[in-house]
């Protein structure tokens, strides 16, 4: 059967509409909240750790990091293109006014529940049902933590970043900045500076934690920053696979989000990290939207550890990411798994950097692009192999989906290789939705929406799968519905 | 006495990229018929079917279609799916990561939506995957695999007609579902469609050569040269067909044309 030229358009038609739809969870919470003045200088660093009571150490570490912000610029090397953000035009920090600090869900402000549920995250079935220990984190300060009480028997430590740094101070002060340093970047330094929350998990030694541990971030404050610090920790044997997910209201204004997460994997032990992101994206002229200029690393320090990133991106106007792997055990492994959609005017910048430092160390990396409307979507990696890190091993994948004629999808792979004996795969494609595959859906009975949302589930597939159970439907589902939109 | 008309097609006339392909066809297929369409390369056979399961590469410039009594040319591709037209590609389209269990999960419940009925159950869905791959002896593995994805030729025909199967169409068009296929294939291919035949639905067989038609035998044999049907008779016309080639067919119009 031909396919004339002319058909090209109608086809891209479908796509154009089925991935131009709204976003769903555009909305914003009408509760009191403790906002900062805008602005950032050393007074408001030592204003921040004031409210959260903080020992001098951490003023210290903040300082130091405002201070060697100072000397910064914002990077620009990314193939993104970010507005200059008026650092002074922001609100630190902003916290949920409490009460009187709920002891259980009753106690929880009604509103900000209804907003949970409104996302699909009702706290309470959650609780009950999934087995899942829920840190919901609403602007800066956590609301609830359940299953503290189960994961506390086996010395499982899940709790608020702030509530670890009065309980925990030592675990604390020994790991927190120990794989991204103040000094490692712009948004790191700023996020070492002003960080207001974010969590903190301790598995011990032989660990095997029960549940999957997961936190729902969401910025509601008008004009606020978000700066999450999150501080993982798995000692020898353990096992943990920690799950976070993310949306955001609707609005008009750009928020800038610049999160830190640490990851300390020791020997033998075993970290899964899974997000699906969906943070409001702008609207369909490019206005508006979340920038997501975030830190994520891992250290593989022990022989033999492991860490597996999986991400599912949809969200955010900006994405600047990359989850990294240093794996500095011998025989250790670290893996990247990520989808990122982007649609509309969204640009993302994301991938991985996997260092190779111990011997046979292994890491692979599997990342599907998928652009549509006039979006950028880049993948950008370094494979480094270190001169005396004997056979090591890489495989790289990099696929991209091209929605529409008008979007870009690119990749920028970079391959360090000192050492002879290391073995490193780099296997790459591009490839459109055809009309075929559409009319081919069509006569079997399945119309262009589902049509689409079942070829995009079936090329993401491979992600998808390293996803935890729960977490997998609702990707497929989030998946589906960003490419949803108003055909017929 | 006659059967009910299923399809009714009256003076169609399409065109592709500008280029008019279909130039005035006239066809009635009624219920319980085997009607067998032939001609040479570029006839205009495979574009019919196409227009007539709507693809949107090809525009309608003229002429009716009538299916189960409404207008199938104003249907989306997927409505004239769900009220009964199948369509067996002849070159069956590979949709990589997508397993057939879920494809023929949302055709399946997508035709149940369409006629206000629940969606099947994992189990009944299951069953009757086992059912009808026995129709065309297909393998179990074939549910986990993507749909067409690494199939072989007679594989991905087989498929087509194990889809056929699943969705149960008042009207089938094999469009050359004989091309690539070897005899024991093509046997089994067509051991296939002739247990779906029922006095209630229909079939249209697109191909080139006679060798089919040993096996799906049809009630109606039509010529199709340069966009129109030049001759209509009974299973003989397939074999005076074979015998004779499509020379004398083009010699004799090709000179009506010229005339």
């Amino acid at each position: 059967m031909s396919n004339p030229d002319n058909n090209i358009d109608a086809n891209s038609k479908i796509l154009d509409d089925v991935t131009a739809a709204d976003y769903k969870y555009g909305f914003t919470t009408d509760i009191d909240t403790d906002v900062i003045p805008r602005g950032l200088n050393e007074d408001v660093v030592r204003l921040i750790s004031a409210k959260k009571n903080e020992p001098e150490w951490l003023l210290d570490f903040r300082l130091k990091a405002y201070r060697h912000w100072l000397t910064l610029k914002q990077p620009k090397w990314a193939h993104i293109n970010i507005p200059d953000i008026d650092f002074q035009a922001i609100s630190y920090y902003a916290a949920p006014v409490k009460k009187d600090g709920p002891k259980s869900l009753d106690e929880v402000d009604p509103q900000i529940l209804a907003t949970f549920n409104r996302l699909g995250i009702p706290l309470e079935e959650q609780k009950v049902l999934s087995g899942m220990a829920v840190d919901a984190v609403m602007d800066s300060v956590s609301v609830k933590t359940t299953h503290r009480e189960r994961l506390a028997e086996l010395g499982v430590i899940f709790c608020s970043i702030s509530e670890a740094v009065k309980d925990y101070p030592d675990l604390v002060r020994r790991y927190l900045g120990s794989v991204v340093s103040y000094r490692d970047n712009f948004y790191a330094a700023l996020n070492s500076a002003v960080f207001s929350d974010g969590s903190f998990v301790y598995i011990p030694k032989g660990v095997r934690c029960p549940m999957e541990l997961s936190t729902y971030f969401r910025i509601n404050a008008q004009g606020t920053g978000q700066f999450e610090r999150t501080l993982i920790v798995a000692d020898d044997d353990s096992y943990v696979s920690y799950l976070e997910g993310c949306t955001a209201p609707m609005r008009d204004e750009n928020q800038l989000h610049a999160a830190i997460v640490e990851i300390i994997v020791e020997d033998r032990a075993e970290v899964k990290y899974s997000t699906v992101q969906n943070w409001w994206a702008g609207d369909a002229e490019g206005n508006g939207g979340v920038y997501n200029l975030v830190t994520k690393r891992g250290l593989c320090r022990g022989e033999s550890s492991k860490l597996s990133w999986t991400q599912v991106e949809t969200g955010s106007a900006i994405t600047w990411k990359y989850p990294s792997c240093i794996l500095a055990g011998d025989n250790s492994v670290g893996e990247f798994y990520s989808v990122a959609v982007t649609r509309n005017y969204q640009q993302a910048d994301t991938g991985t950097k996997m260092i190779h430092i111990g011997r046979n160390s292994r890491s692979t990396i599997v990342s599907k692009g998928i652009s549509a409307g006039h979006s950028e979507n880049s993948y950008r990696g370094l494979v480094k192999i270190a001169a005396k890190a004997d056979n090591c091993r890489n495989h790289t994948q990099c696929d991209s989906l091209l929605l529409s004629s008008t979007c870009g999808a690119h990749t920028f792979p970079v391959m360090q290789i000192d050492n002879p004996s290391a073995v490193v795969e780099h296997e790459a494609t591009t490839s459109k939705i055809s009309e075929d595959q559409i009319f081919y859906c069509n006569q079997r009975g399945i119309p262009d929406e589902e049509a689409v949302g079942l070829i995009v589930n079936g090329y993401a597939k491979e992600v998808m799968n390293k996803l935890p159970m729960e977490f997998a439907v609702e990707a497929q589902r989030l998946l589906q519905i960003t490419l949803e939109g108003s055909v017929g | 006495m006659d059967k009910e008309i299923l399809l009714d097609v009256k003076g169609l006339r399409a065109s592709v990229a500008g280029k008019e392909i279909l130039k005035g066809i006239d066809l009635t297929i009624r219920k319980g018929e085997v009607h067998a369409i032939m001609g040479p390369n570029g006839s205009g056979k495979s574009t019919l079917s196409a227009v007539l399961t709507g693809n949107p590469a090809f525009t309608v410039d003229a002429g009716s279609a009538t299916f189960n009594g409404k207008n199938l040319l104003e249907m989306a591709p997927e409505n004239r799916a769900h009220e009964g037209l199948f369509l067996s590609f002849q070159y069956p389209v590979e949709i990589p990561g997508v397993s057939m269990t879920n494809f023929m999960r949302a055709a399946l419940n997508e035709k149940r939506k369409y006629l206000g009925q629940e969606p099947i159950s994992a189990s009944d869905f299951l069953k009757l995957m086992r059912q009808k791959r026995a129709v065309v002896d297909l393998d179990n593995k074939l549910a986990s695999r993507s749909v067409n994805e690494g199939f072989s030729g007679g594989e991905k025909k087989r498929n087509e007609i194990f889809q056929m199967a699943m969705l149960e169409p008042s009207l089938a068009i094999l469009d050359e579902t004989d091309s690539g296929l070897d005899i024991d294939a093509l046997r089994i291919v067509a051991e296939g469609v002739n247990k779906l035949k029922t006095d209630d639905n229909a079939t249209i067989v697109i191909t080139h050569y006679q060798r089919l038609l040993d096996y799906i035998r049809p009630d109606y044999v039509h010529i199709l040269y340069k966009g129109r049907i030049v001759e209509t008779g009974g299973p003989q016309l397939a074999l005076v067909l074979e015998e004779k080639g499509y020379d004398e067919i083009k010699r004799k119009y090709d000179n009506n044309a010229a005339e």
